[in-house]
């Protein structure tokens, strides 16, 4: 393994992290409920009575906060060279997949992780595993 | 203010995307390529986020009860299934291909990225297509 120490940043990730599971903590702590993005924003699908605008809310927040951000800080390039049929197939995978393994990188990974959830941890271990070897297989055997 | 808080907690959310790099799908990217020249950040991001994030839920579940008196809305425990797994692996091909999971997605559709756009109308695409078999197992079985 080769790790690459000029793109390596482990402060901005720490911080960037930590802000991350502040979100999560406010959350819950202040309307207990989960930070999991793909729930939240699926949720949108299924209307529930008085289930509607905490999702907006919170998702409005996460939109428009790059350009708060930007306000501040230059926020990191965003490079995407993926391919636009990859990009489709991509997506369609992810909202598929985050429904029925019901969470993702935040629901699981973060939240679920933190309150030692065994279910969040075979899932957060299956959707690296899967990250891994979807990456391994792209780029070293068919080489896109 | 159930809605200010959640908007307040998206806004922290987002940022910590941002700061963090994972809405720069090349470094997240570079994360999963454990074969090539592997940058090991996006663990230390879970790690920042959970280090936070564990203390909360701990209080979380010893009060019941949110600070403005909601009940805590924890997942109902289920068991580790088939359902759980497989989508748990369609998620991670799908990261795996593009380096773009939820939050980062709309990070980016708030970027005004192009091709983070063309992403997020993919996975509600793809969520849509869920509740649509969703309902079509339910009306089969009932």
């Amino acid at each position: 393994m080769l790790i690459d120490t000029h793109a390596f940043t482990p402060w901005s990730a720490l911080a960037g992290g930590a802000l991350i599971g502040a979100a999560a903590a406010l959350l819950v702590l202040g309307s207990g409920r989960i930070a999991g993005i793909s729930g939240i924003l699926g949720g949108l699908l299924r209307r529930r009575e008085g289930d509607l605008w905490w999702r907006i809310a919170f998702l409005a927040g996460l939109l428009l906060a790059p350009n708060l951000y930007g306000l501040f800080l230059q926020p990191p390039a965003s490079r995407l060279d993926t391919d636009a049929a990859l990009i489709v197939l991509a997506g369609l995978l992810v909202g598929i997949g985050t429904r029925y393994g019901a969470g993702c990188t935040s629901g699981h990974g973060v939240c679920g992780l933190a309150r030692l959830s065994p279910r969040s941890l075979a899932a957060t271990l299956s959707f690296m595993a899967a990250g891994f070897a979807a990456t391994y297989v792209l780029r070293h055997l068919i080489g896109v | 203010m159930p809605t200010t808080i959640a908007f307040l907690s998206g806004l922290l959310f987002s940022c910590g995307l941002i700061l963090s790099g994972m809405s720069d799908p090349a470094k997240v990217l570079a994360f999963l390529d454990l074969a090539g020249a592997w940058d090991p950040s996006l663990a230390f991001v879970m790690l920042g986020a959970i280090l936070v994030a564990a203390p909360a839920f701990a209080l979380a579940r010893k009060r019941g009860r949110s600070f403005d008196q909601q009940p805590i809305n924890l997942p109902p425990t289920r068991n580790i299934d088939a359902r759980l797994i497989g989508g748990c692996l369609l998620f991670g091909i799908g990261w795996g291909i593009a380096g773009i999971c939820p939050g980062p997605a709309l990070v980016l559709v708030g970027l005004g990225n192009a091709k983070g756009i063309l992403f997020a109308l993919s996975m509600l695409a793809g969520m849509l297509i869920f509740e649509y078999l969703e309902r079509r197992t339910r009306q089969t079985t009932c």
